[in-house]
């Protein structure tokens, strides 16, 4: 058997911390080869050093049976190998054609020859069903789009095997199974895939092999046809894992978040949320669902303040926080895992143990006349990253930057589940989280609700709305077009609500 | 005010605009190639020091001095730079400090240097600087032509040309595209293999050459000397002509001659019936208080390159 890559005793080290211990990865041509692991479990690593990022502190490296050095990214280009990393590397200034001909120009003599370059792109993207509109801005089209991009910008360089660095965590459902079509594709024209993720449907779906790793090591390598997802989960976590969430019944209290006739603009001026209204109970998980972009965001924003609602009321406990500051709302009791953890959930150049700090950094035990408190917040970091097996290099003292995005997401739910606010609004949990995580954020989410919490759960995942809410609302276009109970629906149902084919004829029925 | 009085305006105005619009300029390749240079007055002192003592002292041997201290002064302001492009490139220094640094330096170095080699505190004064011209054929255009080509100094078509040439450059050509995504994202310009190093230090010394001709123009039509006081803010009013301009070469044209016609307006004032009661002094922070003024309402609708004044880290997530 030739392999088209082989990666042999890659071994990387980083401040505190061993990457890649050992780990050995061969790659056959024409396959899609997945890469399984935990967040932190060092893929990343691994294909940065594949792509040139990283030099590996040991091993080999051959591609096409030729040992070769890859000093950096430049020569992996020249050896076929291109990357769509996890934050895409866009200008966003620039048009679609700019940011994939940069570097390699068509010319007219002195000119770029932008027609030429036009000309080749649409080209690519029709050879491999890739529609984008060249022309179009970077900062004006979607995430999905956006990757499409990265895509076109390794073809465009005539790579042969492309790596993805979890290209699914941005996109939507509708948005990946696109990209699984636009992948089988490329494997029929010849080309080699290395695919990092874990959500272990996705393999199931397209990979033919799977490698996994854990805490930097190899577990193995399996054929996907003949191991169950159980298996695989089990290789990446290291021990059962439960794929459903256990809880008990809800039991429902008073209503503590209280909507009326919120109407929320977005960023672009026009109404995203329209007169909406909902109730969240003590002891409840309500699952807000819906097709991104049909106003979870805005609402979100306007519960929490990022944003000002253009009219109606937000009541917590009866009282109206509609005008509340966003300290004073979280300080009456609201908890918001937000949506974009870079932007608004952590500061990136802070430490760890910084961002453990930020609601209540002013207030004993962390301050006392003004003076922070290093040794309890050290302390209450350790704590928090024990407790939530947040992994990093130097423990409290790692720049939050440095840390992966799942870590980062860890950290995040940490800090607030900590809080143990009175309503939780819940966005996005566990975005980019490998199963180990995910089951253990959702045991921690259900113990709040059974503490007498209420908790909104917006997600665009729907396994996750329908395991752990115990109602769910559907948002189409603004509006709550539906509330069902959770245990009488199913995917389908849902999923049509969501597109606004269906209503049932009577939401409140389900009500109670 | 007359039309007339516009018309006689226009000279000054124009003169004053030509090195504005060159220092501007420089700094547009520097920040869009991501670095922020703030050195500009510094360089363009530099500039200026240099094109004044090159003319003095060719002076007696070719009638062509002035040019040949021109070019003088674009070279010092090259070599200057490459203490900021160190300092910010290579040495990942803070972009402002370094300016800072520089602008501080310019002032000690240039006077430095005139007491070594005039003995006193400012270069000897020239007998002639850069002349004036009238443009043949093109200043029998009724109105444009006395505005535009009669008696002004060529430095302002120097400026005309050196837009033009940017705006090819900068979005036209692969280097341009380069370079202005080393100044919005520059990890995603090193992933594409583009040294990001190279282009950041293309944008600063050119900007360095453009501020050091800046100088010299202005020192060469302006003044009669090079002093300490020389260049008084012109550079800061070129970066404020850059954020005005929206970091666009005809933009900066645009904004370039508003602040030459705010400077000539102090020459003028006195006999503008509505303006004469005013100060004369007024008119002298004028062109400074324009540049708050415009700073301030523009600020937060232009934005300039998205990394400019970062420091450049290639493992940057
Ligand atoms: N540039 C870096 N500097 C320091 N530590 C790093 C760096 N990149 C990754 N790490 C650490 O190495 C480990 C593996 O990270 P990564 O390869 O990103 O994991 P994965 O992609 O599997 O989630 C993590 O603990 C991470 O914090
Ligand atoms: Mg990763």
């Amino acid at each position: 058997m030739s392999y088209i890559v082989e990666m042999l005793h890659i071994t990387k080290d980083f401040p505190g911390i061993r990457a890649n211990d050992d780990i050995t990865l061969q790659i056959e041509e024409r396959s899609i080869h997945a890469l399984l692991g935990e967040n932190g479990a060092g893929k990343s690593t691994l294909m940065s050093i594949l792509f040139g990022l990283y030099q590996p502190d040991g091993g080999t490296i051959r591609v096409r049976g030729r040992e070769v050095k890859i000093s950096d990214p430049n020569v992996a280009t020249s050896l076929g190998i291109g990357m769509v990393h996890q934050h895409f590397k866009l200008v966003h200034n620039f048009t679609v054609t700019e940011n994939i001909v940069l570097g390699m120009e068509p010319r007219k003599g002195p000119i770029i020859d932008i027609r030429e370059a036009e000309k080749r792109v649409e080209e690519i993207s029709k050879l491999y069903g890739l529609a984008v509109d060249p022309r179009a801005r970077i900062e004006d089209i979607s995430v999905g789009m956006q990757q499409r991009v990265e895509i076109l910008k390794m073809l465009y360089r005539n790579a042969e095997i492309l790596i993805f660095d979890e290209p699914t965590a941005v996109l939507t459902p509708q948005e990946i199974h696109e990209l699984m079509q636009i992948m089988r594709k490329l494997v029929t024209e010849g080309k080699t895939i290395l695919l990092i993720t874990h959500k272990l449907k996705e393999i199931k779906e397209v990979a033919d092999v799977c490698t996994v790793l854990r805490r930097g090591k190899l577990i193995g390598t399996v054929p996907v046809s003949e191991t169950s997802e159980a298996r695989m989960a089990e290789m990446m976590v290291g021990r059962q894992v439960s794929f459903h969430v256990e809880k008990s019944p809800a039991r429902p209290g008073a209503t503590l978040l209280r909507i009326e006739h919120l109407n929320v603009k977005t960023a672009k001026g026009v109404l995203g949320v329209r007169d909406l209204s909902l109730e969240v109970r003590a002891g409840e998980v309500l699952g807000l669902c819906g097709i991104e972009g049909n106003g979870q965001t805005e609402l979100v924003q306007a519960i929490t303040g990022l944003t000002r609602p253009e009219s109606g009321r937000i009541l917590l406990r009866d009282r109206d926080i509609t005008h509340l500051s966003i300290k004073e709302r979280t300080d009456a009791g609201i908890g918001h895992i937000p949506e974009d953890r870079q932007k608004h959930g952590l500061v990136l150049d802070f430490t760890l143990g910084e961002n453990f700090i930020i609601h209540n950094y002013y207030e004993p035990p962390f301050a006392r006349y003004g003076i922070l408190n290093r040794k309890k917040i050290q302390e209450n970091a350790e704590r928090l990253i024990r407790e939530f097996d947040v992994r990093s290099g130097q423990g409290a003292l790692t720049a939050a930057r440095s840390m992966s995005g799942g870590n980062q997401q860890k950290a995040i739910v940490a800090r607030e589940i900590d809080r143990s606010p009175d309503v939780f609004i819940v966005a996005q949990p566990t975005r980019g989280l490998d199963v180990g995580a995910i089951e253990y954020i959702h045991k921690r989410i259900i113990e709040e609700r059974d503490k007498g919490k209420a908790i909104l759960l917006v997600s665009l995942e729907l396994d996750e709305i329908m395991d752990v809410s115990d109602r769910i609302a559907v948002i189409y276009n603004g509006s709550i077009v539906a509330i069902v109970d959770a245990a009488s629906t199913d995917e389908n149902q849902l999923g049509l609500m969501m597109s606004g084919a269906y209503r049932p004829a009577t939401a409140a029925a389900a009500q109670e | 005010m007359t039309f007339e009085m516009l018309l006689q305006m226009f000279p000054i105005a124009l003169m004053f605009a030509a090195p504005i619009i060159l220092t501007a300029l420089g700094g547009l390749f520097s920040e869009r190639s991501g670095i922020v240079n703030i050195a500009l007055e510094g360089i363009m002192m530099v500039g200026a020091f240099t094109g004044a003592t090159v003319t003095v002292l060719l002076e007696e041997s070719t009638p062509a001095a002035a040019w040949y201290g021109l070019l003088a002064g674009l070279a010092a302001g090259l070599v200057f730079s490459i203490l900021h492009a160190v300092a910010s490139i290579n040495l990942k220094a803070d972009q402002v400090i370094s300016g800072t640094a520089l602008n501080i330096l310019a002032g000690g170095l240039t006077v430095y240097l005139c007491q070594i080699i005039f003995h006193q505190q400012r270069t000897r004064a020239f007998s002639n600087g850069i002349q004036k011209m009238t443009v043949p054929l093109l200043s029998r255009i009724p109105v444009l032509g006395r505005m535009l080509f009669i008696e002004n100094y060529p430095t302002i078509y120097i400026a005309v040309a050196a837009v033009l040439l940017t705006w090819f450059v900068v979005y036209k050509t692969p280097l341009g595209l380069r370079m202005r995504a080393c100044g919005e994202h520059p990890q995603a310009a090193a992933s594409m293999g583009i040294n990001v190093y190279r282009m950041r230090y293309f944008g600063v010394l050119v900007s360095g050459a453009l501020g050091g001709l800046g100088g010299a123009v202005m020192v060469l039509t302006a003044d009669i000397q090079y002093t300490l006081v020389s260049i008084h803010g012109t550079g800061f009013i070129s970066l404020a002509s850059l954020v005005f301009g929206k970091w666009n070469p005809f933009g900066v044209l645009g904004a370039g001659l508003f602040f030459g016609f705010s400077t000539a307006l102090s020459f003028y004032a006195k006999d503008i019936p509505l303006l004469a009661s005013l100060p004369g002094e007024f008119f002298y922070i004028l062109p400074y208080l324009l540049t708050i003024v415009a700073l301030v309402a523009f600020a937060g609708k232009s934005v300039g390159p998205k990394a400019a004044g970062e420091i450049y880290d290639s493992g940057k997530r």
